[in-house]
């Protein structure tokens, strides 16, 4: 053990000589790079084509693949968000996951806190039920659903759909932010009760500012989740003025057997991806973080 | 109302009973359960747990769906689907993903993440390759794309007239493939379609990896190094070893999407494909239910389906168990 860690320092030690990679290394490192070029450009080449066919007429799309787009038709765009109904969709979709984010998370972090914190009779039970949710696949759960929706009256509503992305995203926000209040300090609070604040205060005033990171990863995951979802707003959304964005675009790319737009198809595709590309950039390390985090446990 | 006000007082002497809370139930506590507790709970089970139950029931009836008449026929459906072949081609496709996407997503994700982790110099601190970070975060993206975005660029990339796959392959001389219908012959509908899941989900699974191989120290790669183990080596008998439990994670994570695998199939093949050769489990439930409204064999087909997850995931724990686990690599 000592040997390793001479022959770890010295080498740190002499961090220039670095500079003199053996040959083995430096085909290795090429072969490497390659490799890895290849597959990103694996991934890159398709979105770039989405994006170039973007601009495309139809006829321009139809006469080659490569061609550059004669003049750079932004109609598309505006054809799809309009015509296409994109941006109609879109409005459904920011409204839909915009509430069950928010509910899903204050409801979540709620259900895990008392999880974590208090054992009383049912609790494994508890824990047991939202295994259950997240190893169940929903296509054995969505004919009953449908009909349960059908029976309260919110078949085909906003609200409706609302209420089902909150209950099937809650197993993964509570078992996720589980572990994260299991590992905060208790004493924090009883020092908090101690000094005299409730059950509610403990929890929105110290308990939940603490889970902040927590609470962002798992928000970020949700919100993912959420925006691509497309099972249940097929299964229980079917009324084309309440479309979400995944289920409005493959209705519009359905219909392509009919002299379509396949210009505004392109361009309708890159306004689905261009939130989620935001929030990739905005959140790309905490994403990349909490995959790791994820795979620790 | 009186006693809620004889609750809330004792409440606030919380701090002389601070040793035995779990005793006093205070309005403060009892509401604070309530809440915290039920709310969730009562939506979860009304719209997650419930229909999983009722699934169950409905699938021992021959349920039309839109009156209350629900005749309980017992195990027909079952016995129906059995002897369906449509359905039973669905489950041999279903079951064909949850074979093959995980083992090549896992083994292509796997190679990606040991050459950005272990392609550095062979001399110094063991470290990842330059520019890593860069192949991390394009890798990583197609993962937050919707899939139903990327079926349908995808389905226009295979196309055989415009697609980009055959435009690239005409370009480079292979004129057979000059309008080929990648998704529209039987032969290779299943094989594109498994391509397109792979792409959205290598850098996700390649990320997971990284990650894995990074949180093992790196003492141990040291001393594999000085025993004389070459880069291969060093990959082959300490790190795939090493991150054994997360790769049978991906594994069981990848096979219960594939199992699904819903939104790929019917954006890419909205029908099941020629030959219904790319029609997978959950398709034919969704059309048997809403579109032609036998809601007791949907369920029944349900059942099958979340049956063969289980079995799935069970099987892989039991083969990682019996192969020896992470008991012949504990340190």
């Amino acid at each position: 053990m000592s040997i390793q860690l001479t022959k770890t320092a010295t080498s740190n030690d002499h961090v220039e000589r670095k500079a003199v990679d053996s040959k083995g290394d430096k085909v290795v490192a090429g072969v490497s790079h390659t490799m890895l070029a290849l597959w990103t450009l694996m991934v890159l080449i398709p979105l770039g084509w989405t994006l170039l066919s973007s601009f495309k007429t139809t006829k321009e799309i139809f006469a080659s693949p490569f061609s550059l787009p004669a003049e750079w038709k932004f109609e598309n765009y505006i054809n799809a968000w309009n015509t296409a109904g994109i941006g109609n969709y879109f409005f459904n979709t920011i409204i839909v996951v915009g509430f069950a984010l928010v509910i899903v998370m204050v409801l979540g972090a709620m259900c895990a806190y008392v999880l974590a914190r208090y054992v009383f009779p049912g609790s494994r039970a508890v824990y047991y039920l939202m295994l259950a949710g997240l190893t169940f696949p929903i296509f054995l759960a969505i004919v009953p659903l449908f009909f349960i929706l059908k029976n309260i009256g919110l078949l085909n509503t906003l609200p409706g759909l609302i209420i089902v992305y909150v209950a099937f995203a809650l197993p993964f926000t509570v078992f996720f932010l589980f572990s994260f209040f299991k590992a905060l300090p208790n004493e924090i609070a009883e020092a908090a009760q101690i000094d005299g604040a409730g059950e509610w205060r403990t929890f929105f005033q110290v308990m939940l500012p603490m889970a902040k990171p927590g609470m962002a990863s798992v928000a970020i995951f949700n919100f993912l989740g959420l925006w691509n979802q497309y099972l249940i707003p097929v299964a229980i959304n079917t009324k084309p003025e309440n479309y979400v964005l995944s289920q409005g675009i493959a209705a519009f790319a359905g219909q392509m057997g009919y002299a379509v737009d396949f210009g505004a198809m392109f361009a309708a595709a890159i306004i689905v991806i261009i939130p989620v590309l935001i929030m990739y950039v905005l959140f790309q390390r905490q994403l990349q973080g909490s995959v790791s985090a994820g795979t620790m446990k | 109302m009186t006693q809620a006000t004889n609750e809330v007082r004792s409440g606030s002497g919380v701090v002389a009973t601070a040793r035995r809370r779990r005793k006093k139930l205070t309005f403060d506590k009892v509401s604070f359960m309530a809440v915290f507790l039920g709310l969730p709970l009562v939506i979860y089970l009304v719209f997650v747990i419930s229909p999983f139950a009722q699934a169950i029931y409905y699938s021992m009836t021959s349920w039309g769906g839109f009156d209350n008449n629900m005749p309980f026929v017992g195990l027909d459906n079952y016995v129906k689907l059995f002897n369906d072949d449509v359905f039973m081609l669905s489950v041999r496709n279903s079951i064909t993903l949850a074979i093959f996407l995980p083992i090549v997503t896992v083994i292509l994700s796997l190679v990606l993440a040991t050459l950005v982790t272990i392609g550095g110099s062979s001399r110094g601190q063991i470290k990842g390759l330059k520019g890593a970070g860069f192949y991390r975060v394009i890798s990583f993206f197609p993962y937050v794309i919707p899939a139903v975005v990327i079926g349908i660029i995808w389905a226009q990339i295979f196309d055989p007239r415009n697609g980009l796959l055959n435009g690239i392959l005409t370009a480079v001389g292979l004129d057979g493939f000059k309008d080929y219908a990648w998704l529209g012959d039987a032969r290779t509908a299943m094989i594109a379609s498994m391509v397109v899941i792979v792409w959205g989900f290598v850098g996700f699974y390649m990320i997971l990896f990284i990650a894995a191989i990074k949180g093992i120290p790196a003492e141990t790669f040291e001393a594999a190094r000085i025993d004389g183990a070459g880069r291969f080596r060093t990959a082959i008998s300490i790190t795939i070893p090493l991150i054994r439990d997360n790769i049978q994670t991906a594994y069981v994570y990848m096979g219960i999407l594939a199992l699904d695998a819903f939104v790929y199939m019917s954006v890419l093949n909205s029908t099941g494909g020629p030959e219904n050769s790319t029609l997978v489990m959950s398709q034919k439930l969704f059309s048997t239910a809403f579109q032609k409204g036998q809601f007791g064999l949907a369920c029944a087909m349900g059942v099958v389906l979340a049956a063969i997850t289980l079995l799935f995931s069970a099987l892989v724990f039991l083969v990682n168990k019996i192969t020896g686990g992470s008991q012949d690599v504990s340190e």
